[in-house]
């Protein structure tokens, strides 16, 4: 029956038989390297932020100069230095790893500003506390602080991650057979791009549309000191 | 003899707001520093705590001198693990319940097990009345209702000495009361405390020794029973004349 239904719109069938064969590169390739990168970028982002806050000498003009650096860039021209540049010099990074190293720093960047802001807002009696009850700077940091400025940064970081899904698309730039180089390679095919490029737009969208429902459940449990009933 | 500072100064750019004070506190005391806004009181106990670097001054505390202008990292951690502060807006830690704030000190500053911890920190709730709320958050609770977690977290350390920075001014006339009853039943128990103070009525009753401040120095200072009923010095006795009350509010 539904043999029959792809005979009469071939389209259909087209559909059908791409939607796994981008679906696939998706679930193994988009989703672990926006995983992976996003995870490298937190650290990167609470490690820049920190010692911003902290004001330590030197290592904040640093990191000031590297989110001058990725902020101030373009992401594909990033993506195309390391990958295309670097062997130049005789640094030869494969495409995946490659695209994790510079999606994690670009991110990273953006993302220590989003963390810094929030730790700017935690009250600063909040820390006074904490090194009056004993704590060292570091254990009220990790323990006081920095939850409450996660508590802020929850919405904006959930932005960038849910930007960032889509941005790897640009890793197909560099030869890495994500989603979207996937879709351009059966359309290379085929040639149908209309109902291609928007199939895999809609898959992006449905990864997207997962990650708002998460946010919404994070912001939720997140909230709990907040909000009057616990 | 708990704590002596001798000569604290202190600048804030051009502005000098602590010109050399001395201050002793013996064990048991409960010391009220009094004094018109500005005159620099809780500058002193924040360099006390070293919440603020002084420019100047010596401390000695439990047995050990300390230059307050160059106090270690080290030095300063060690010694605030055997003292408490308590801020006039609480400053309770919001991500934690009633009962985490009082034993976060207890578990990761000193060290002491968790089951300990929380049986030392139910005690000291249900010494401040508030062991039925133990579980809430900082949000859930009124602002007398913080400051006592605020003061259960700083009796639980077992402190040698208590800071308390205006523990009532920032909450309501109804809510004061409670506050201070707490802490006269701590005075009576025999806690070292320095309290700056704009509630006259407890300098006067629950403190042992009375500290006037103005300008940022001490202009008198002695037994309380003495500096409220025959001052010495024109300034401390216009200033209790006016019930201290030049509060901003
Ligand atoms: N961090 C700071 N930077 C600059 N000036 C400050 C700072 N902290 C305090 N001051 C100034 O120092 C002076 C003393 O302030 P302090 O807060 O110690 O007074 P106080 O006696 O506690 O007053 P109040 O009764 O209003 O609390 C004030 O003139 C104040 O403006
Ligand atoms: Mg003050």
């Amino acid at each position: 029956m539904l043999e029959n239904l792809f005979n009469s719109f071939p389209l259909l069938g087209i559909l059908a038989d791409s939607f796994p064969k981008i679906l696939i590169p998706g679930l193994t390739v988009t989703i672990p390297l926006t995983a992976i990168a996003f995870s490298c970028a937190m650290l990167i982002a609470v490690a820049a932020a920190i010692v911003q806050f902290a004001r330590v000498p030197v290592a904040t003009q640093l990191c000031r100069f590297y989110i001058w650096i990725f902020r101030g860039t373009p992401l594909l021209v990033q993506l195309f230095v390391v990958f295309y540049g670097l062997p130049k010099v005789g640094v030869r990074i494969e495409p995946f790893p490659a695209a994790v190293i510079v999606f994690s720093l670009n991110e990273g960047a953006y993302c220590a500003e989003t963390v810094r802001a929030a730790l700017e807002a935690v009250p600063a009696g909040q820390l006074e506390a904490g090194l009056c009850a004993g704590l060292s700077y570091l254990q009220t940091m990790r323990r006081i602080v920095l939850p409450q400025a996660m508590r802020t940064a929850f919405p904006p970081l959930s932005n960038s991650l849910i930007a960032m899904v889509k941005d790897t698309s640009l890793a197909a730039n560099i030869t890495v057979v994500e989603m979207f180089r996937a879709t351009e390679q059966i359309n290379a095919r085929v040639y149908e791009p209309l109902a291609l490029y928007i199939e895999v737009g809609l898959i992006y969208l449905l990864f997207s549309t997962v990650l708002t429902w998460l946010q919404r459940v994070g912001e939720r449990k997140l909230s709990a000191y907040e909000s009057r009933e616990g | 003899m708990v704590l002596e500072v001798n000569n604290v100064r202190k600048s804030f750019g051009q502005a000098q707001v602590l010109k050399g004070v001395d201050l002793r506190v013996e064990k048991g005391d409960v010391v009220a520093i009094l004094g018109p806004s500005g005159s620099g009181k809780t500058t002193l106990l924040r360099c006390l705590n070293f919440l603020e670097r002084a420019d100047e001054g010596t401390l000695r505390f439990d047995g050990e001198e300390f230059r307050l202008g160059r106090m270690s990292k080290k030095d300063a951690a060690r010694v605030r693990k055997k003292t408490a502060f308590v801020f006039q807006g609480y400053n309770l830690f919001l991500n934690k319940t009633a009962l985490e704030n009082v034993t976060e000190g207890l578990i990761v500053a000193r060290g002491i097990p968790k089951a300990e911890a929380e049986e030392l920190g139910r005690r000291a709730l249900s010494k401040v009345g508030m062991a039925e709320h133990m579980d809430q958050y900082p949000s859930q609770l009124s602002g007398g209702q913080q400051q006592r977690v605020a003061i259960a977290r700083a009796m639980a350390v077992e402190p040698e000495i208590i800071y308390f920075d205006e523990p009532t001014s920032a909450l309501d006339p109804e809510l004061t009361g409670e506050v201070l009853a707490v802490m006269r039943r701590l005075a009576d128990e025999g806690m070292t405390m320095l309290v700056v103070t704009h509630e006259l009525g407890f300098a006067r009753t629950v403190s042992s020794q009375t500290v006037f401040m103005e300008g940022g120095v001490v202009v008198e200072s002695g037994p309380s029973k003495k500096v409220f009923e025959c001052p010495e010095e024109g300034r401390t006795r216009a200033f209790l004349q006016t019930g201290g009350l030049e509060r901003k509010e």
